[in-house]
């Protein structure tokens, strides 16, 4: 073979019976294959994404022929099956109270947990707790809906005078379901963060806790607010629980100690029937889930730019 | 600004790491009582013929229950879910992390694939319906709840695989384009292997959720009461959350049967935990 | 190569597998591809399917029938879809049976009709009977038994002084409803709006004084969720099924209704087998249905199972799922209406 050829074999390295088979060329051409191929599989979130796009803004669309976007979205009574009576304020108000009391419970326990885990926890502690996480991860969100009905919901009825059904069941089971997904996304977040920046901040003086909340975190942060984002969306999309024990509402309703509704509880409520007609009742179903879908898309973006800023400084 | 004082700063170490570790034993402190709770309830009920039995729904026989139907249609449903998002999400990921990380596409692309993880369950179950049940016809048999279910869960292996391959260090990387490998060949000989336990992980979170999902098999059509195994892709089917919650709505005679399905449920994803949990720390011998 | 590695070599090595992880991956390869080489060379279920979807009340009866009359031959699935959601199902040709706890609709026969191929010779038999039962909590001790008007006062949405026939408005407290009793809250429980339960409701309470149902009421298509909602509150009120009912016998308390006609029982009659059987527990008596249609009709298979299910022993258990099971003349002239 000449010197040009005998580089050309050697910089591919494919193995001898390869090498023997498939000249050179292919394995070009196969890079470029591969590289399309990862194109269509990231992709596929986008094509996932419209085809939900599509359903929703099709139904929906109609939904809007009957009812003004305008009454949707400032009125303050929801009752679509009996009144037929379409304002969304009660179930956005409803998603923002229980989303974000879960997230207050969740976010910081989780990224505690995650601290913990990476710079104090000595490794065996490491190796019983992040297993024990995974498991709590890994629960079935019915699994808590149940837990939420047997322990949570008589405690509160207890201390706090709490109806049956509650919105402080569904904030307090969906905050504790979070812990585990913010925990280790914080935590790969975290071990991502070269080591030279928390031995340096030590080196320099440092407690651990200097290191970790003012070198660490800091350089982890696009990890940790990607994982706030994502627990927060799906505490705002958590369906079952809702559906198991935070209960209904038709009007705006502020005390978590009583029922309350979300929009994806709504949308749960409803849909266990069948793709039906096209009575405004059923349609509702798409306008709130085009709402619910949007207001995530709203969330996601603006964590995106958000982590896009870091994630520059910090490589 | 002066510096505080090194007794303060010690403090505030002590005081933060009580902190965190009493987040970490809220969190544990939570399963107990959550796992003691359910086994509590399933104790009368746990049997082994639970796992060959048939659902029944007659009060007087609650003890000739069981989850056969539920198990089969379960492992068949995130069997399939698995071998269709795990190379679905783990491409996609290592192209968003590798091939264009910087660029506006790869921001669409992300903002997609993160839009989709915050997309309640119950709005997947409608798709699948219109979409793979009715649209392409397949009826509502496994194929089309693992589609659905492939959805649902595609956003998080991305995510997972993403955070994984980041961790890998930029110099073995640039170690290897500089020994002359392709960029591929640097992913695959590389980069995988050394982000191989952040995908276990994320394939486990894919299992679980696939597992534990209730609400949008229940719109798309998992039956409650099914006396037979289903047979491959093209069957009707049953999953272990849809036949837990059937049982429970049955009656309260039927709460200890549907607390012992909870049980065998979590056994199953424990014994999967675990053993993606083994295979990591193998493969996570040296840290960097 | 010296001895030391570096670290590029290390990764390499890193990517390498033990031999233990190697041939635990081709133990669980070697059962993946044993699975499969089970399903594509064994016979596949060679067994008929009977496909029921519909009501939650009936779904007890459907799946007691079904539990006795299985064989590896033949297999009856049940699900719920609620009345309303089967009927869709059903009028799409994707359900062979329905169960209903309140009769079709004729909007549903339209659909039926509409959908292409049309599904026609929709034919309906009777199944057993159910009480609708009021409920209350046990730690409800004031009220001994309501009359029509009081629940269609307490259910209904219309303020106006002549709702519920004149009875008066809708009541938000007990005590507006007799003044001896607490003046709090009164809390609603009640199945939603595609359940048969709640069409039988509003059809026997508000509908006969032009009422329509106040939308202040909690509602799930779980009566499991309803029957632990009215346990555990105070001052709540609901109602489901007959059967649900007697399953939380120890936390509920069914209250006698008094419909206020002679005719059929003088006061307030409580639900139980007898008296859903000889019709004094009024107006909430209902019958149960299962509907079919043609090309169900035509599938010997389905034709056995109704003639399973409208048997004695059919009948039995029905009774044996806590609803009524039809009398023997009853079950000839349903059992008749099976085809060939």
């Amino acid at each position: 073979m000449s010197a040009n050829a005998r580089d050309a074999a050697e910089r591919v390295r494919p193995g001898k019976i390869l090498a023997a088979l498939e000249p050179q060329w292919v394995w070009d051409r196969g890079e470029a294959l591969i590289r399309f191929l990862l194109l269509l599989a990231a992709a596929f979130a986008v094509f996932a994404t419209l085809a939900i796009v599509i359903s929703l803004l099709s139904d929906a669309a109609v939904f809007f022929r009957r009812v003004s976007p305008l009454d949707f979205y400032t009125g303050t009574t929801w009752d679509p099956d009996i009144e037929e009576v379409f304002g969304v304020l009660p179930l956005l108000t409803g998603t923002l109270i229980i989303a974000g009391g879960a997230a207050l419970i969740g976010l910081p326990l989780g990224l505690g947990s995650a601290v913990f885990l990476r710079e104090y926890a000595p490794p065996r502690v490491r190796e019983i707790v992040k297993p024990v996480l995974e498991i709590l991860a890994g629960i079935p969100t019915i699994v808590f809906g149940f837990f939420a009905i047997f322990t949570i919901s008589p405690i509160l009825q207890d201390w706090f005078n709490a109806d049956f059904l509650n919105g402080a069941n569904a904030i307090i089971v969906i905050g504790i379901m979070i812990v585990p997904l913010v925990s280790s996304l914080s935590e790969d977040a975290l071990t991502a963060v070269p080591v030279e920046l928390r031995d340096g901040a030590l080196a320099l003086g440092a407690t651990r806790y200097e290191a970790v909340s003012r070198v660490v975190v800091p350089a982890g942060l696009s990890g940790i607010v990607a994982s706030f984002i994502l627990a927060f969306s799906r505490a705002v999309g958590e369906t079952m629980v809702v559906l198991l024990v935070a209960g209904q509402t038709t009007v705006i309703q502020l005390d978590i100690f009583r029922q309350m509704n979300t929009m994806a509880g709504f949308i749960a409520q409803r849909a266990t029937g069948d793709l039906a007609v096209d009575d405004p009742s059923y349609l509702s179903l798409f306008a709130v889930g085009l709402t619910l879908f949007a207001i995530t898309l709203g969330l996601n973006l603006l964590s995106d730019l958000f982590r896009a800023r870091f994630r520059e400084a910090y490589e | 600004m002066r510096p505080k004082s090194l007794r303060v700063r010690k403090a505030k170490e002590a005081a933060y790491l009580a902190g965190f570790v009493l987040a970490v034993l809220a969190a544990l402190a939570v399963l107990g009582v959550l796992l003691w709770s359910i086994v509590a309830q399933a104790w009368p009920q746990l049997r082994w013929s639970l796992l060959t039995n048939y659902p029944l729904t007659d009060s007087t026989r609650v003890s000739e229950a069981g989850y056969a139907s539920a198990i089969v249609g379960t492992l068949w449903v995130v069997g399939l879910t698995l071998a269709l998002s795990l190379p679905l999400g783990i491409g996609a990921g290592i192209y968003l992390e590798e091939y264009a990380r910087q660029s506006r596409i790869s921001r669409v692309l992300q903002a997609g694939v993160t839009n989709l993880a915050g997309v309640p369950s119950v709005v997947f179950g409608l798709l699948g319906l219109a979409l793979f049940v009715r649209a392409f016809g397949l009826g509502k048999v496994v194929l089309a709840a693992s589609l659905t279910l492939t959805i649902l869960v595609f956003p998080y292996v991305v995510i997972t695989t993403r955070e994984a391959i980041r961790a890998v260090p930029q110099s073995i990387r640039d170690g290897a384009l500089a020994l002359g490998a392709t960029k591929w060949q640097t992913i695959r000989r590389q980069v995988l292997p050394a982000a191989a336990p952040g995908l276990l992980t994320g394939s486990i979170i894919a299992a679980a959720r696939a597992m534990g999902e209730t609400a949008p098999l229940i719109v798309l059509g998992s039956i409650p009461l099914m006396q037979f195994l289903p047979w491959g892709p093209d069957s009707l089917f049953v999953v272990m959350p849809v036949q837990i919650y059937a049982y429970f709505k049955t009656g309260p005679a039927w709460h200890g049967v549907a607390a012992a399905g909870m049980v065998i449920l979590l056994l199953i994803l424990f014994a999967v935990n675990g053993a993606a949990v083994v295979l990591r720390n193998r493969l996570q011998r040296q840290r960097w | 190569m010296s001895s030391e590695s570096s670290s590029i070599q290390k990764g390499s090595r890193r990517g390498r597998i033990g031999a233990t992880t190697v041939i635990a991956i081709a133990v669980v390869l070697a059962a993946v591809g044993g699975v499969a080489a089970w399903y594509v060379l064994a016979p596949r279920g060679t067994f008929e399917i009977v496909v029921i979807d519909g009501s939650s009340t009936v779904f007890p009866i459907a799946a007691a029938w079904a539990s006795d009359f299985n064989n590896p031959q033949r297999q009856v699935t049940v699900a719920i879809s609620g009345t309303g959601g089967g009927f869709q199902k059903f009028c799409r040709g994707e359900t062979d049976l329905n169960d209903a706890s309140r009769p079709i609709k004729q909007s549903e026969r339209d659909m039926c009709a509409a959908h292409v191929p049309p599904i026609t010779n929709i034919t309906e038999f009777k199944i057993g009977y159910d009480g609708l039962t009021i409920v209350v909590p046990r730690s409800n001790d004031w009220v001994q038994n309501l009359t029509v008007k009081q629940l269609c006062r307490i259910w209904t949405s219309n303020t106006s002084a002549g709702a519920c026939g004149g009875a008066g408005p809708h009541v938000t407290r007990w005590s507006e409803l007799s003044a001896s009793w607490p003046a709090r809250l009164i809390k609603l429980y009640g199945p939603g709006t595609d359940s048969g339960t709640y069409d039988f409701f509003v059809e026997v309470i508000l509908t006969p004084t032009g009422d329509r149902i106040t939308s202040s009421f909690f509602s799930s298509e779980d009566d499991n969720i309803l029957a632990e909602g009215v346990a555990n509150t105070p001052d709540a009120i609901g109602y489901f099924g007959f059967a649900y009912y007697e399953q939380y016998a120890a936390t509920l308390r069914s209250v006698p209704i008094d419909d206020e006609k002679m005719t059929n029982g003088a006061g307030p009659i409580g639900p139980s087998v007898e008296t859903i059987k000889n019709g004094t527990y009024q107006p909430l008596s209902r019958p149960l249905f299962v509907y079919a249609h043609g090309k169900s009709l035509d599938r010997q298979v389905v034709k056995d199972f109704l003639r399973f299910g409208l048997s004695a022993h059919g009948t039995e258990l029905v009774s044996r799922t806590g609803y009524v099971g039809l009398s023997p003349s009853e079950l000839a002239i349903e059992a008749a209406k099976v085809p060939g």
